[in-house]
Protein backbone atom coordinates (compact mmCIF):
# COMPACT_ATOMS: atom_id res chain seq x y z
CA UNK A 1 0.00 0.00 0.00
CA UNK A 2 1.17 3.47 -0.79
CA UNK A 3 1.59 5.28 2.49
CA UNK A 4 2.57 8.90 2.52
CA UNK A 5 1.89 10.14 5.99
CA UNK A 6 5.07 12.07 6.60
CA UNK A 7 3.68 15.35 5.30
CA UNK A 8 0.77 15.68 7.67
CA UNK A 9 2.70 14.36 10.65
CA UNK A 10 5.56 16.77 10.30
CA UNK A 11 3.18 19.68 10.86
CA UNK A 12 2.20 18.53 14.36
CA UNK A 13 3.87 20.42 17.17
CA UNK A 14 3.18 18.30 20.23
CA UNK A 15 4.25 21.05 22.60
CA UNK A 16 1.59 23.50 21.37
CA UNK A 17 -1.50 24.24 23.46
CA UNK A 18 -4.18 21.71 22.52
CA UNK A 19 -7.01 23.13 20.42
CA UNK A 20 -9.43 20.61 21.92
CA UNK A 21 -9.19 19.54 25.51
CA UNK A 22 -11.80 17.12 26.78
CA UNK A 23 -11.53 15.89 30.34
CA UNK A 24 -13.62 13.17 31.93
CA UNK A 25 -16.53 13.95 29.65
CA UNK A 26 -19.74 12.12 30.49
CA UNK A 27 -22.94 12.11 28.49
CA UNK A 28 -26.27 10.40 29.06
CA UNK A 29 -29.21 10.00 26.69
CA UNK A 30 -31.83 9.37 29.34
CA UNK A 31 -30.67 6.20 31.05
CA UNK A 32 -28.14 5.41 28.37
CA UNK A 33 -24.61 6.33 29.37
CA UNK A 34 -23.14 7.23 25.95
CA UNK A 35 -19.80 8.73 26.90
CA UNK A 36 -17.87 7.54 29.95
CA UNK A 37 -15.01 9.64 31.27
CA UNK A 38 -13.74 10.46 27.79
CA UNK A 39 -10.40 12.30 27.64
CA UNK A 40 -9.22 13.78 24.38
CA UNK A 41 -6.60 16.34 23.50
CA UNK A 42 -6.07 17.48 19.95
CA UNK A 43 -2.92 19.39 19.03
CA UNK A 44 -3.01 22.02 16.27
CA UNK A 45 -2.16 20.38 12.95
CA UNK A 46 -3.01 16.91 14.19
CA UNK A 47 -5.28 14.50 12.31
CA UNK A 48 -7.19 12.30 14.75
CA UNK A 49 -9.32 9.46 13.43
CA UNK A 50 -11.94 7.89 15.68
CA UNK A 51 -13.06 4.37 14.87
CA UNK A 52 -15.55 2.07 16.53
CA UNK A 53 -18.74 0.12 15.99
CA UNK A 54 -21.98 1.98 15.30
CA UNK A 55 -23.55 3.12 18.55
CA UNK A 56 -20.17 3.24 20.28
CA UNK A 57 -20.48 7.00 20.86
CA UNK A 58 -17.90 8.18 18.35
CA UNK A 59 -20.27 10.57 16.54
CA UNK A 60 -21.63 11.86 19.84
CA UNK A 61 -18.08 12.53 20.97
CA UNK A 62 -17.24 14.85 18.08
CA UNK A 63 -20.67 16.47 18.17
CA UNK A 64 -19.88 17.53 21.75
CA UNK A 65 -16.88 19.48 20.46
CA UNK A 66 -19.06 22.04 18.64
CA UNK A 67 -21.95 21.83 21.07
CA UNK A 68 -24.42 19.96 18.86
CA UNK A 69 -24.67 17.60 21.82
CA UNK A 70 -24.67 18.62 25.45
CA UNK A 71 -22.78 16.70 28.09
CA UNK A 72 -23.56 16.28 31.76
CA UNK A 73 -20.19 16.03 33.46
CA UNK A 74 -16.59 16.90 32.71
CA UNK A 75 -14.68 19.71 31.09
CA UNK A 76 -14.40 20.76 27.49
CA UNK A 77 -12.28 23.60 26.13
CA UNK A 78 -12.10 24.34 22.42
CA UNK A 79 -9.59 26.94 21.26
CA UNK A 80 -9.66 28.66 24.64
CA UNK A 81 -13.46 28.66 24.98
CA UNK A 82 -14.83 26.55 27.80
CA UNK A 83 -18.19 24.84 27.55
CA UNK A 84 -19.99 23.99 30.74
CA UNK A 85 -22.07 20.84 31.24
CA UNK A 86 -25.65 21.24 29.99
CA UNK A 87 -24.50 24.58 28.59
CA UNK A 88 -27.19 26.53 26.85
CA UNK A 89 -26.38 28.59 23.77
CA UNK A 90 -23.95 31.19 24.98
CA UNK A 91 -21.12 33.31 23.72
CA UNK A 92 -18.46 30.61 24.10
CA UNK A 93 -20.55 28.16 22.12
CA UNK A 94 -21.10 30.70 19.35
CA UNK A 95 -17.37 31.46 19.27
CA UNK A 96 -16.51 27.78 19.02
CA UNK A 97 -18.90 27.23 16.16
CA UNK A 98 -17.44 30.07 14.11
CA UNK A 99 -14.00 28.50 14.46
CA UNK A 100 -14.85 24.83 14.13
CA UNK A 101 -16.16 23.53 10.81
CA UNK A 102 -18.16 20.35 10.42
CA UNK A 103 -18.96 17.98 7.58
CA UNK A 104 -21.94 15.69 8.10
CA UNK A 105 -22.79 12.21 6.91
CA UNK A 106 -25.89 13.50 5.07
CA UNK A 107 -24.12 16.60 3.68
CA UNK A 108 -26.89 18.88 5.00
CA UNK A 109 -26.49 21.41 2.21
CA UNK A 110 -29.19 24.09 2.10
CA UNK A 111 -31.47 22.92 -0.73
CA UNK A 112 -33.08 26.33 -1.28
CA UNK A 113 -29.74 28.04 -1.96
CA UNK A 114 -27.43 27.70 -4.94
CA UNK A 115 -24.03 26.08 -4.44
CA UNK A 116 -22.43 29.52 -4.32
CA UNK A 117 -24.95 30.86 -1.78
CA UNK A 118 -24.44 27.77 0.38
CA UNK A 119 -20.79 28.70 0.65
CA UNK A 120 -21.16 32.47 1.07
CA UNK A 121 -24.06 32.48 3.56
CA UNK A 122 -22.23 32.21 6.84
CA UNK A 123 -19.18 34.39 5.99
CA UNK A 124 -21.65 37.11 5.00
CA UNK A 125 -23.98 36.73 7.98
CA UNK A 126 -21.53 35.79 10.73
CA UNK A 127 -18.36 37.57 9.70
CA UNK A 128 -20.05 40.39 7.75
CA UNK A 129 -17.81 39.69 4.78
CA UNK A 130 -18.90 41.81 1.77
CA UNK A 131 -20.60 39.77 -0.96
CA UNK A 132 -17.88 40.33 -3.55
CA UNK A 133 -15.18 39.11 -1.22
CA UNK A 134 -17.25 36.15 -0.01
CA UNK A 135 -17.96 35.17 -3.61
CA UNK A 136 -14.29 35.33 -4.48
CA UNK A 137 -13.37 33.11 -1.54
CA UNK A 138 -16.20 30.71 -2.36
CA UNK A 139 -15.11 30.37 -5.97
CA UNK A 140 -11.54 29.69 -4.91
CA UNK A 141 -12.69 27.00 -2.45
CA UNK A 142 -15.09 25.42 -4.95
CA UNK A 143 -12.29 25.27 -7.47
CA UNK A 144 -10.07 23.65 -4.90
CA UNK A 145 -12.59 20.86 -4.27
CA UNK A 146 -13.17 20.50 -8.00
CA UNK A 147 -16.66 21.98 -8.50
CA UNK A 148 -15.94 25.47 -9.77
CA UNK A 149 -18.20 25.10 -12.81
CA UNK A 150 -21.27 24.13 -10.76
CA UNK A 151 -21.65 27.16 -8.52
CA UNK A 152 -24.99 28.28 -10.00
CA UNK A 153 -26.59 24.85 -9.58
CA UNK A 154 -28.70 23.75 -6.66
CA UNK A 155 -27.53 20.96 -4.33
CA UNK A 156 -30.07 18.41 -5.59
CA UNK A 157 -28.65 18.78 -9.11
CA UNK A 158 -25.29 17.43 -7.92
CA UNK A 159 -24.12 13.90 -7.19
CA UNK A 160 -23.56 12.84 -3.59
CA UNK A 161 -19.80 13.15 -3.92
CA UNK A 162 -20.11 16.64 -5.37
CA UNK A 163 -22.54 17.65 -2.61
CA UNK A 164 -20.14 16.49 0.06
CA UNK A 165 -17.32 18.47 -1.52
CA UNK A 166 -19.54 21.57 -1.55
CA UNK A 167 -20.23 20.91 2.13
CA UNK A 168 -16.49 20.83 2.72
CA UNK A 169 -16.03 24.12 0.84
CA UNK A 170 -18.89 25.64 2.83
CA UNK A 171 -17.22 24.74 6.12
CA UNK A 172 -13.81 25.97 4.93
CA UNK A 173 -15.29 29.34 3.93
CA UNK A 174 -15.37 30.23 7.63
CA UNK A 175 -11.60 29.65 7.79
CA UNK A 176 -11.96 27.17 10.63
CA UNK A 177 -9.09 26.30 12.96
CA UNK A 178 -10.46 22.79 13.36
CA UNK A 179 -12.53 20.56 11.09
CA UNK A 180 -14.84 17.81 12.33
CA UNK A 181 -15.94 15.03 9.98
CA UNK A 182 -18.85 12.84 11.02
CA UNK A 183 -18.73 9.76 8.78
CA UNK A 184 -18.33 11.93 5.66
CA UNK A 185 -18.40 9.04 3.19
CA UNK A 186 -20.96 6.71 4.80
CA UNK A 187 -23.89 7.98 2.71
CA UNK A 188 -22.01 7.92 -0.58
CA UNK A 189 -22.09 5.45 -3.44
CA UNK A 190 -18.79 3.53 -3.52
CA UNK A 191 -17.56 5.21 -6.70
CA UNK A 192 -17.84 8.64 -5.06
CA UNK A 193 -16.01 7.91 -1.85
CA UNK A 194 -12.59 8.42 -3.43
CA UNK A 195 -13.20 12.01 -4.54
CA UNK A 196 -14.28 13.08 -1.05
CA UNK A 197 -11.37 11.30 0.62
CA UNK A 198 -8.99 12.96 -1.87
CA UNK A 199 -10.27 16.39 -0.87
CA UNK A 200 -9.82 15.52 2.81
CA UNK A 201 -6.34 14.11 2.15
CA UNK A 202 -5.42 17.40 0.49
CA UNK A 203 -6.68 19.32 3.50
CA UNK A 204 -4.68 17.15 5.89
CA UNK A 205 -1.58 17.69 3.81
CA UNK A 206 -2.05 21.45 4.12
CA UNK A 207 -1.88 21.10 7.88
CA UNK A 208 -5.55 21.45 8.87
CA UNK A 209 -6.39 20.11 12.32
CA UNK A 210 -8.96 17.39 11.79
CA UNK A 211 -11.04 15.03 13.91
CA UNK A 212 -12.59 12.36 11.71
CA UNK A 213 -15.11 9.66 12.48
CA UNK A 214 -14.96 7.11 9.69
CA UNK A 215 -15.27 3.48 8.69
CA UNK A 216 -12.65 3.88 5.95
CA UNK A 217 -9.80 2.01 7.60
CA UNK A 218 -7.30 2.37 4.77
CA UNK A 219 -7.89 6.10 4.71
CA UNK A 220 -7.49 6.24 8.50
CA UNK A 221 -4.20 4.38 8.29
CA UNK A 222 -2.96 6.76 5.64
CA UNK A 223 -3.89 10.21 6.99
CA UNK A 224 -4.14 9.77 10.76
CA UNK A 225 -1.50 10.96 13.16
CA UNK A 226 -3.44 9.18 15.85
CA UNK A 227 -6.18 6.57 15.81
CA UNK A 228 -8.64 6.23 18.67
CA UNK A 229 -10.78 3.15 19.16
CA UNK A 230 -13.94 3.77 21.14
CA UNK A 231 -16.13 1.00 22.52
CA UNK A 232 -19.43 1.55 24.35
CA UNK A 233 -18.59 5.16 25.15
CA UNK A 234 -15.06 4.52 26.36
CA UNK A 235 -11.73 5.09 24.68
CA UNK A 236 -10.14 1.66 24.99
CA UNK A 237 -7.12 2.16 22.80
CA UNK A 238 -5.26 4.88 20.94
CA UNK A 239 -1.95 5.37 19.19
CA UNK A 240 -0.36 5.76 15.79
CA UNK A 241 -2.09 3.92 12.94
CA UNK A 242 0.67 1.31 13.04
CA UNK A 243 0.16 0.73 16.78
CA UNK A 244 -3.59 0.41 16.55
CA UNK A 245 -4.01 -1.40 13.23
CA UNK A 246 -0.94 -3.65 13.24
CA UNK A 247 -0.44 -4.29 16.91
CA UNK A 248 -3.65 -3.67 18.87
CA UNK A 249 -3.22 -4.33 22.57
CA UNK A 250 -6.82 -4.46 23.76
CA UNK A 251 -8.82 -7.55 22.89
CA UNK A 252 -11.92 -5.52 22.00
CA UNK A 253 -9.86 -3.53 19.50
CA UNK A 254 -8.52 -6.79 18.13
CA UNK A 255 -11.95 -8.30 17.62
CA UNK A 256 -13.34 -5.07 16.10
CA UNK A 257 -10.46 -4.85 13.64
CA UNK A 258 -10.73 -8.52 12.82
CA UNK A 259 -14.35 -7.92 11.85
CA UNK A 260 -13.83 -4.76 9.76
CA UNK A 261 -10.50 -5.57 8.12
CA UNK A 262 -11.21 -9.09 6.87
CA UNK A 263 -13.72 -8.23 4.17
CA UNK B 1 -100.45 24.01 -14.42
CA UNK B 2 -97.39 25.15 -16.20
CA UNK B 3 -94.37 24.16 -14.19
CA UNK B 4 -91.83 24.93 -16.85
CA UNK B 5 -89.21 27.18 -15.39
CA UNK B 6 -87.24 29.52 -17.56
CA UNK B 7 -83.84 30.54 -16.32
CA UNK B 8 -84.06 34.31 -16.45
CA UNK B 9 -80.72 35.34 -17.95
CA UNK B 10 -81.70 38.97 -17.87
CA UNK B 11 -82.28 38.85 -14.11
CA UNK B 12 -78.90 37.18 -13.62
CA UNK B 13 -77.09 39.87 -15.59
CA UNK B 14 -79.06 42.67 -13.99
CA UNK B 15 -77.92 41.56 -10.55
CA UNK B 16 -74.22 41.82 -11.41
CA UNK B 17 -73.67 45.55 -10.76
CA UNK B 18 -75.47 45.21 -7.46
CA UNK B 19 -73.54 42.12 -6.41
CA UNK B 20 -70.24 43.71 -7.41
CA UNK B 21 -70.76 46.26 -4.65
CA UNK B 22 -70.33 43.37 -2.21
CA UNK B 23 -67.06 42.13 -3.69
CA UNK B 24 -64.81 44.79 -2.10
CA UNK B 25 -66.20 43.86 1.34
CA UNK B 26 -65.67 40.17 0.73
CA UNK B 27 -62.08 40.85 -0.39
CA UNK B 28 -61.37 43.31 2.39
CA UNK B 29 -62.61 40.99 5.13
CA UNK B 30 -60.93 37.92 3.60
CA UNK B 31 -57.53 39.34 2.88
CA UNK B 32 -57.46 41.76 5.81
CA UNK B 33 -58.35 38.90 8.14
CA UNK B 34 -55.91 36.49 6.49
CA UNK B 35 -53.03 38.98 6.66
CA UNK B 36 -53.51 39.39 10.39
CA UNK B 37 -54.19 35.65 10.69
CA UNK B 38 -50.87 34.93 9.00
CA UNK B 39 -49.01 37.06 11.55
CA UNK B 40 -50.93 35.42 14.40
CA UNK B 41 -50.16 32.03 12.84
CA UNK B 42 -46.42 32.69 12.69
CA UNK B 43 -46.43 34.01 16.24
CA UNK B 44 -48.45 31.22 17.85
CA UNK B 45 -47.04 28.53 15.54
CA UNK B 46 -43.53 29.33 16.71
CA UNK B 47 -44.60 29.57 20.36
CA UNK B 48 -46.22 26.17 19.90
CA UNK B 49 -42.84 24.58 19.12
CA UNK B 50 -40.85 26.49 21.70
CA UNK B 51 -38.73 24.30 23.96
CA UNK B 52 -40.19 26.27 26.89
CA UNK B 53 -43.41 24.78 28.19
CA UNK B 54 -44.67 28.09 29.61
CA UNK B 55 -44.56 29.50 26.06
CA UNK B 56 -46.23 26.47 24.52
CA UNK B 57 -49.36 26.40 26.61
CA UNK B 58 -50.74 29.85 25.65
CA UNK B 59 -50.29 28.83 22.01
CA UNK B 60 -52.05 25.51 22.54
CA UNK B 61 -54.91 27.30 24.32
CA UNK B 62 -55.29 29.85 21.52
CA UNK B 63 -55.23 27.18 18.79
CA UNK B 64 -57.70 24.87 20.50
CA UNK B 65 -60.18 27.64 21.39
CA UNK B 66 -60.34 29.28 17.96
CA UNK B 67 -60.05 26.10 15.92
CA UNK B 68 -62.62 24.33 18.08
CA UNK B 69 -65.42 26.91 17.86
CA UNK B 70 -67.42 27.88 14.75
CA UNK B 71 -66.39 31.06 12.98
CA UNK B 72 -70.06 32.11 13.01
CA UNK B 73 -70.13 31.94 16.81
CA UNK B 74 -66.85 33.85 16.90
CA UNK B 75 -68.18 36.72 14.78
CA UNK B 76 -71.46 36.87 16.74
CA UNK B 77 -69.43 36.98 19.96
CA UNK B 78 -67.24 39.78 18.63
CA UNK B 79 -70.06 41.81 17.08
CA UNK B 80 -72.77 41.42 19.74
CA UNK B 81 -70.85 40.19 22.77
CA UNK B 82 -67.70 42.28 22.94
CA UNK B 83 -69.50 45.66 22.85
CA UNK B 84 -70.99 44.78 26.24
CA UNK B 85 -67.46 44.50 27.57
CA UNK B 86 -66.04 47.46 25.70
CA UNK B 87 -68.99 49.73 26.24
CA UNK B 88 -69.25 50.72 22.59
CA UNK B 89 -70.34 49.19 19.29
CA UNK B 90 -67.96 47.41 16.94
CA UNK B 91 -68.19 48.06 13.25
CA UNK B 92 -69.46 44.98 11.38
CA UNK B 93 -66.55 44.95 8.90
CA UNK B 94 -64.05 45.20 11.76
CA UNK B 95 -65.82 42.33 13.53
CA UNK B 96 -65.62 40.26 10.33
CA UNK B 97 -61.91 40.94 9.85
CA UNK B 98 -61.26 40.10 13.51
CA UNK B 99 -63.19 36.82 13.27
CA UNK B 100 -61.31 35.71 10.13
CA UNK B 101 -58.02 36.78 11.72
CA UNK B 102 -58.37 34.79 14.94
CA UNK B 103 -59.94 31.80 13.20
CA UNK B 104 -57.48 31.49 10.32
CA UNK B 105 -54.66 32.35 12.74
CA UNK B 106 -55.40 29.21 14.73
CA UNK B 107 -55.25 26.99 11.64
CA UNK B 108 -52.20 28.80 10.24
CA UNK B 109 -50.41 28.24 13.58
CA UNK B 110 -50.68 24.52 12.95
CA UNK B 111 -49.57 24.97 9.33
CA UNK B 112 -46.50 26.91 10.50
CA UNK B 113 -45.74 24.29 13.14
CA UNK B 114 -46.00 21.46 10.63
CA UNK B 115 -43.89 23.32 8.06
CA UNK B 116 -41.08 24.15 10.47
CA UNK B 117 -41.07 20.69 12.03
CA UNK B 118 -40.88 19.06 8.61
CA UNK B 119 -37.41 20.50 8.01
CA UNK B 120 -34.74 17.88 8.69
CA UNK B 121 -32.79 18.31 11.93
CA UNK B 122 -29.56 18.31 9.91
CA UNK B 123 -30.43 21.67 8.37
CA UNK B 124 -30.48 23.32 11.77
CA UNK B 125 -27.29 21.56 12.81
CA UNK B 126 -25.54 22.64 9.61
CA UNK B 127 -26.57 26.27 10.18
CA UNK B 128 -25.43 26.25 13.81
CA UNK B 129 -22.17 24.47 12.96
CA UNK B 130 -21.35 27.30 10.54
CA UNK B 131 -21.56 29.81 13.36
CA UNK B 132 -24.99 31.19 12.52
CA UNK B 133 -26.96 32.12 15.63
CA UNK B 134 -30.21 30.31 16.35
CA UNK B 135 -32.19 33.27 15.01
CA UNK B 136 -30.06 33.47 11.84
CA UNK B 137 -30.35 29.73 11.33
CA UNK B 138 -34.11 30.03 11.53
CA UNK B 139 -34.30 33.06 9.26
CA UNK B 140 -31.92 32.00 6.49
CA UNK B 141 -32.07 28.21 6.63
CA UNK B 142 -35.26 26.87 8.23
CA UNK B 143 -37.94 29.44 7.41
CA UNK B 144 -37.40 29.77 3.62
CA UNK B 145 -37.66 25.99 3.25
CA UNK B 146 -40.57 25.67 5.67
CA UNK B 147 -42.51 28.47 3.95
CA UNK B 148 -42.32 26.71 0.58
CA UNK B 149 -43.74 23.57 2.09
CA UNK B 150 -46.52 25.60 3.72
CA UNK B 151 -47.82 27.18 0.49
CA UNK B 152 -50.38 24.49 -0.47
CA UNK B 153 -51.86 24.40 3.04
CA UNK B 154 -51.92 28.21 3.22
CA UNK B 155 -53.78 28.26 -0.09
CA UNK B 156 -56.37 25.91 1.34
CA UNK B 157 -56.83 28.09 4.39
CA UNK B 158 -57.15 31.19 2.20
CA UNK B 159 -59.96 29.62 0.19
CA UNK B 160 -61.73 28.40 3.32
CA UNK B 161 -61.56 31.85 4.90
CA UNK B 162 -62.83 33.59 1.76
CA UNK B 163 -65.87 31.32 1.83
CA UNK B 164 -66.30 31.79 5.59
CA UNK B 165 -66.90 35.51 5.03
CA UNK B 166 -70.26 34.56 3.48
CA UNK B 167 -71.48 33.84 7.03
CA UNK B 168 -71.04 37.49 7.94
CA UNK B 169 -74.23 38.40 6.07
CA UNK B 170 -75.86 37.66 9.42
CA UNK B 171 -74.25 40.66 11.11
CA UNK B 172 -75.21 42.87 8.20
CA UNK B 173 -71.88 43.29 6.43
CA UNK B 174 -72.70 44.23 2.83
CA UNK B 175 -70.59 41.45 1.36
CA UNK B 176 -71.52 39.22 -1.58
CA UNK B 177 -74.17 37.06 0.05
CA UNK B 178 -75.78 39.97 1.87
CA UNK B 179 -75.98 41.96 -1.38
CA UNK B 180 -77.57 38.95 -3.06
CA UNK B 181 -80.13 38.54 -0.29
CA UNK B 182 -81.15 42.19 -0.49
CA UNK B 183 -81.46 42.03 -4.26
CA UNK B 184 -83.55 38.84 -4.11
CA UNK B 185 -85.86 40.46 -1.57
CA UNK B 186 -87.05 42.86 -4.27
CA UNK B 187 -86.81 40.73 -7.44
CA UNK B 188 -87.43 37.16 -6.16
CA UNK B 189 -84.92 35.71 -8.65
CA UNK B 190 -83.23 33.45 -6.05
CA UNK B 191 -81.95 30.87 -8.54
CA UNK B 192 -80.30 33.36 -10.87
CA UNK B 193 -78.88 35.62 -8.19
CA UNK B 194 -77.43 32.90 -5.95
CA UNK B 195 -75.87 31.35 -9.02
CA UNK B 196 -74.19 34.65 -9.80
CA UNK B 197 -73.06 34.88 -6.17
CA UNK B 198 -71.55 31.40 -6.44
CA UNK B 199 -69.79 32.30 -9.68
CA UNK B 200 -68.26 35.38 -8.09
CA UNK B 201 -66.86 33.31 -5.21
CA UNK B 202 -65.46 30.89 -7.77
CA UNK B 203 -63.74 33.69 -9.67
CA UNK B 204 -62.10 34.92 -6.46
CA UNK B 205 -61.01 31.49 -5.26
CA UNK B 206 -59.81 30.31 -8.69
CA UNK B 207 -57.68 33.44 -9.06
CA UNK B 208 -56.11 32.70 -5.69
CA UNK B 209 -55.52 29.05 -6.62
CA UNK B 210 -53.79 30.00 -9.86
CA UNK B 211 -51.65 32.67 -8.17
CA UNK B 212 -50.55 30.18 -5.52
CA UNK B 213 -49.76 27.52 -8.08
CA UNK B 214 -47.49 29.99 -9.85
CA UNK B 215 -45.83 30.96 -6.60
CA UNK B 216 -45.30 27.31 -5.76
CA UNK B 217 -43.78 26.53 -9.14
CA UNK B 218 -41.40 29.43 -8.72
CA UNK B 219 -40.46 28.18 -5.28
CA UNK B 220 -39.73 24.67 -6.50
CA UNK B 221 -36.26 25.65 -7.70
CA UNK B 222 -33.69 23.49 -6.02
CA UNK B 223 -36.20 21.43 -4.08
Amino acid sequence: MNKDTTLSRSSVDTNATPIVSMQKLNKHFGKLHVLKDVDLEVTPGEVVVIIGASGSGKSTMIRCINGLEEFQKGQLTVDGNSLSPDGKANRALQQIRTEVGMVFQQFNLFPHLSVLDNVTLSPMKVRNTPRAEATQTANRLLERVGIADQSDKYPTQLSGGQQQRVALARALAMEPRLMLFDEPTSALDPEMIGEVLDAMRELAREGMTMVIVTHEMNFAREVADRVIYIHKGEIVEQGTPEDVFDNPQNERTQSFLARVLTH
Amino acid sequence: MDITFHFNWQAAFDSIPYLLKGVPYTLLISFGGLAIGFLLGIFFGLLRISPMQWLRWPAITYIEVFRGTPVLVQVLFIFYGLPQLLGGPIDAVTAGIAAIAVNSGAYISEIVRGGVQSIERGQREAGLSLGLSRVQTFRYVIWPQAFRRMIPALGNQGIISIKDTSLFAVIGVGELVRQGQIYIATTFNALEVYMMVAIMYLIITLTLSIALRMLERKGLVGQ
